[in-house]
């Protein structure tokens, strides 16, 4: 191996980690890039009223995001009731009963629930609540959201009851405790700081979401009093604001997103944060 | 039962045990069929939801047939729908997303998994965990008003003054258009690639590294002519999840692609996918036989991304049962 | 708390007296015997782990069960409390006699808060040592204040004093000795018959096994024990009675003090001997 070789060899080796670090420096700048813009152009137009008015009528300017505001949490309430539930019960099922052939079938069909593209679920939606409804509710964007949350918190509560050490069900049914008793007193308690946070976190997801409520929630301009009437969401309000012709718009999209995505993150990072403080198996 | 006898034997000691004895027993029983409903329910959602999209399209399906994919007049005033539109402009964006997101994600991935130091690997990775995490309306804010001037400004007269000839550079160029929305595009399933690639390539076997390095190769050498090699089809897989994901892809798509039901050869032109077209006219939608064509797109999507997930699955497998063989 | 052990309340009880063994002999039928077990075959799946052993567990007192690993000792010790239950594709046959009732026929929740068990690694519940302990009270119900029962525990786990201002503590910040007493505790507290000891000191130090053994010479006259040890001084210091398992088969089974100085088997010699094991 002649030196020159070797000195060529070398230097692509170099190169190679210096393009490869480029590819992911460059990539991640993109997140604060996108930040940075959300913060300079939403801080400018977040104020007081943004949180507490209704959006002005088209073309004039003023007014604010509350009714989105609340409507994206009436939203998620739904969803939450609607998804958290199957996906923990499924889990602790998955985690603890699960008979093998039933497990696989259940598993791959969340699987397959959660490769659903978004759309396809407001198209689902749709033809179950919008269409004997005869009208665009409340009702049935919570629905579609609340089937997104499912895979997701079924896949992370499986996760961390499984993580619970089979040490610790054998002490508790070694006591004469019955299998769901150890399940809801022991195994339950142990794992639920990663359950929760895999709860927020799906949560968190389906916050974003905009898709699946262009034709359940659809839009309000108002208050949507009850849950049987459409619904104003802060994403669908980006959405519309932001293909609009009004710079006035344009700004409140802004400021919407900026609060939006900075929600998202919280959860994202404070949930990480959790997770490694208490020490929990921090997988995928 | 067993349970009085016992308890008449242990009167003296302080704990009597109760005759609920035999109701926790049920209890055991009661908890595994509630779970299992629980489960169950799952099923049953999901084959509600294809169930839903098969009956809902079949008035288009019955109507259309196989020329639904062929035709490419898309006319909802005539009641003509034909799906070659938004099939092409789902299949250009998606292609050329790809194209530009596998070699950087690839790129990133084997910088992360292999050459850098763990603690910088892992800070990057979780900052890339946090992009994934973005909603795609935020993407599509940042592409109206960050990259689509960005076109018309800067990148559309560079790339018609260098490569003007060709005809996928000809044409008006407004912002909006199909290259804007492939850029958009690849910036979202960047990071699915990443990750994903990233994991395979961490679950190679320590011994292939160090053999390789062991006979004189360097750090970027062994990395791409072994580990890579090896990790190839799970990455390969990465490709195909990162691909569903652009075929589902919905928001950012829809504000930055013009929204035209055109086939065209310009990458300038506005177009539309099938993800995105729905974002926009499904609300819209009048008469059974047009919704019943959206619905049958619908499914049509639906149909994919379940059959590139499930080819993505088995070659990640694949990769983490014994590496490099696959496909 | 030192009743004749078992004596007149057991049901089905052989003898109402403990007749003390003539040397030489393993317990007989004149000796009360809580758990009688005959014919024990134990499988995992296809394979067998335990072979045809037939075993009797006096009342009061301390038995050891001792041989190399992998021997079947704990396979054995977990079939008493039904604990292979949980393992699939296990199964056994021969019969099982606690106070002669068939174990298999009473309820399983109720034949494990009559015979308890310590384990090998310290389990204790991501709670407070209070909740540890209380939890074998709450899950079956009791007599009595709560926070009486598990002082009561506590001390006959000589933990007492060591925890008594941190009842509220979490139960992993003690120690890996005061965790495993801690166990005993909580096992004790729902006042079991027989406690199962699966080497419960050998991921203990020197000290905290010393405390242990103590503690077990204290508690055996209310309570049968059986512990599983591979410490064959162990067994010499603290049991009456010992058997010694090879292979899945019971080779010997008398007085811990004949079987140790004159064994009847070159086996169980060459085990003690330390030949080999």
């Amino acid at each position: 191996m002649n030196g020159f070789r070797l000195r060529w060899r070398k230097s692509i080796n170099i190169l190679m980690l210096t393009l490869t670090g480029v590819a992911a420096l460059s990539v991640v700048s993109v997140l604060f890039l996108i930040l940075g813009y959300l913060i300079w152009n939403g801080g400018k137009s977040l104020s007081w009223d943004f949180f507490t008015h209704l959006p002005a009528p088209v073309g004039e300017s003023g007014g604010g995001m509350a009714n989105a505001i609340v409507g994206s949490i009436k939203l998620l309430v739904l969803a939450a009731l609607f998804g958290l539930p199957i996906g923990l019960i499924g889990g602790i099922y998955l985690a603890e009963f699960g008979g093998k052939t039933f497990s696989f079938v259940v598993r791959y069909t969340t699987d397959l629930l959660n490769g659903v593209p978004s759309i396809v679920m407001g198209i689902f939606a749709y033809s179950l609540v919008v269409v004997p409804m005869k009208h665009f509710s409340t009702l049935a964007g919570g629905f579609a959201l609340g089937v997104m949350v499912i895979p997701i918190t079924l896949r992370s509560s499986e996760e961390f009851l499984r993580a619970v050490p089979g040490s610790m069900r054998e002490g508790a049914l070694a006591l004469g405790a019955s299998k769901w008793r150890t399940i809801a007193s022991v195994v339950l308690p142990a794992a639920k700081g990663g359950i929760v946070t895999g709860m927020l976190l799906a949560l968190a997801r389906v916050a974003g979401e905009t898709a699946p409520l262009l034709f359940t929630a659809f839009g309000n301009q108002f208050w949507s009093p009850g849950w049987t009437q459409p619904i104003a969401s802060l994403p669908v309000m980006i959405y519309t604001y932001a293909i609009s012709a009004y710079p006035d718009w344009h700004r409140q999209a802004w400021a919407a997103g900026l609060i939006l995505l900075g929600l998202v993150l919280l959860a994202n990072i404070g949930t990480r944060a959790a997770l490694n403080r208490g020490g929990a198996d921090r997988s995928v | 039962m067993a349970s009085n006898v016992s308890a008449a034997a242990h009167a003296p000691r302080p704990l009597r045990v109760r005759a609920l004895v035999r109701r926790l027993a049920d209890g055991d029983a009661v908890a595994h069929i509630v779970t299992l409903t629980f489960a169950a329910s799952i099923i049953l959602i999901t084959s509600l939801l294809v169930y839903q999209l098969w009956i809902h399209s079949a008035d288009s399906r019955k109507a259309f047939g196989w020329h639904f994919w062929t035709n490419s007049t898309w006319d909802p005033v005539f009641e003509h729908f034909g799906a070659l539109p938004f099939i092409f402009g789902t299949v250009v964006t998606s292609a050329i997303a790809l194209m530009i997101a596998l070699p950087l994600g690839l790129a990133a991935a084997i910088f992360l998994a292999e050459l850098a130091p763990r603690p910088v690997s892992d800070a990057i990775s979780f900052l890339i965990d946090l992009l994934a995490a973005v909603p795609s309306v935020i993407y599509g804010l940042l592409g109206i008003f960050v990259v689509v001037p960005l076109m018309r400004t800067v990148i559309g007269p560079l790339l018609k003054d260098t490569l003007g000839f060709l005809p996928i550079f000809r044409g008006p160029n407004y912002g909006l258009g199909l290259l804007t929305a492939s850029i958009v595009l690849s910036i979202m399933v960047v990071p699915y690639i990443i990750s994903v690639s990233r994991e395979i390539l961490l679950t190679v076997p320590r011994d292939q590294r160090e053999a390789a390095l062991a006979l004189g190769a360097t750090r970027w050498e062994a990395t791409w002519k072994v580990v890579v090699p090896y990790a190839r089809a799970g990455i390969m897989g990465s490709g195909f999840l990162a691909l569903a994901r652009a075929l589902g892809e919905t928001m950012a798509v829809t504000m930055v692609i013009g929204n035209a039901a055109v086939i065209s050869t310009s990458l300038f032109s506005p177009a539309d996918t099938i993800a995105s077209m729905l974002a926009n006219q499904f609300s819209e939608a009048t008469g059974t036989i047009y919704l019943s064509a959206l619905i049958e797109l619908g499914l049509v999507l639906f149909l994919i991304t379940f059959i590139l997930n499930g080819a993505a699955r088995l070659l990640i497998l694949a990769t983490e049962r014994g590496g490099g063989h696959a496909a | 708390m030192v009743s004749a052990s078992g004596g007149a309340n057991a049901v089905g009880a052989k003898v109402v007296r403990v007749v003390p063994n003539p040397a030489g002999k393993a317990p007989s039928e004149e000796t009360s015997v809580r758990f009688r077990i005959s014919n024990l075959n134990f499988f995992y799946g296809p394979k067998q782990a335990v072979f045809d052993v037939n075993l009797n567990i006096p009342t009061g007192k301390i038995t050891a069960l001792i041989g190399p690993s992998g021997c079947g000792k704990s396979t054995f010790l977990r079939t008493l409390n039904r604990m292979n239950d949980t393992i699939r594709n296990s199964h056994w046959t021969g019969s099982i006699l606690l106070d002669d009732q068939d174990i298999t026929k009473i309820d399983v929740v109720g034949l494990r808060r009559r015979v308890g068990m310590v384990f090998q690694r310290p389990n204790p519940f991501p709670k407070s040592v209070y909740d540890n302990v209380a939890y074998g009270l709450r899950v079956n119900g009791h007599q009595g204040r709560l926070s009486d029962l598990v002082e009561h525990s506590l001390r006959r786990a000589a933990l007492w004093d060591e925890v008594k201002d941190h009842l509220h503590k979490s139960a992993l910040a003690l120690s890996g000795g005061q965790q495993q007493r801690l166990c005993i505790a909580r096992a004790l507290a729902v006042d079991p018959e027989v406690l199962l000891l699966d080497e419960p000191c050998s991921a203990l130090d020197p000290v905290s096994t010393a405390k242990i053994e103590e503690l077990m010479f204290q508690l055996k006259d209310g309570c049968t024990m059986v512990i599983v040890t591979h410490n064959m001084q162990q067994a010499a210091r603290a049991s009456e009675f010992t058997a010694f398992m090879l292979e899945g088969r019971l080779i010997e089974h008398s007085e811990t003090s004949r079987l140790f100085t004159t064994p009847r088997d070159p086996r169980t010699e060459a085990y003690i001997t330390g030949r080999f094991g």
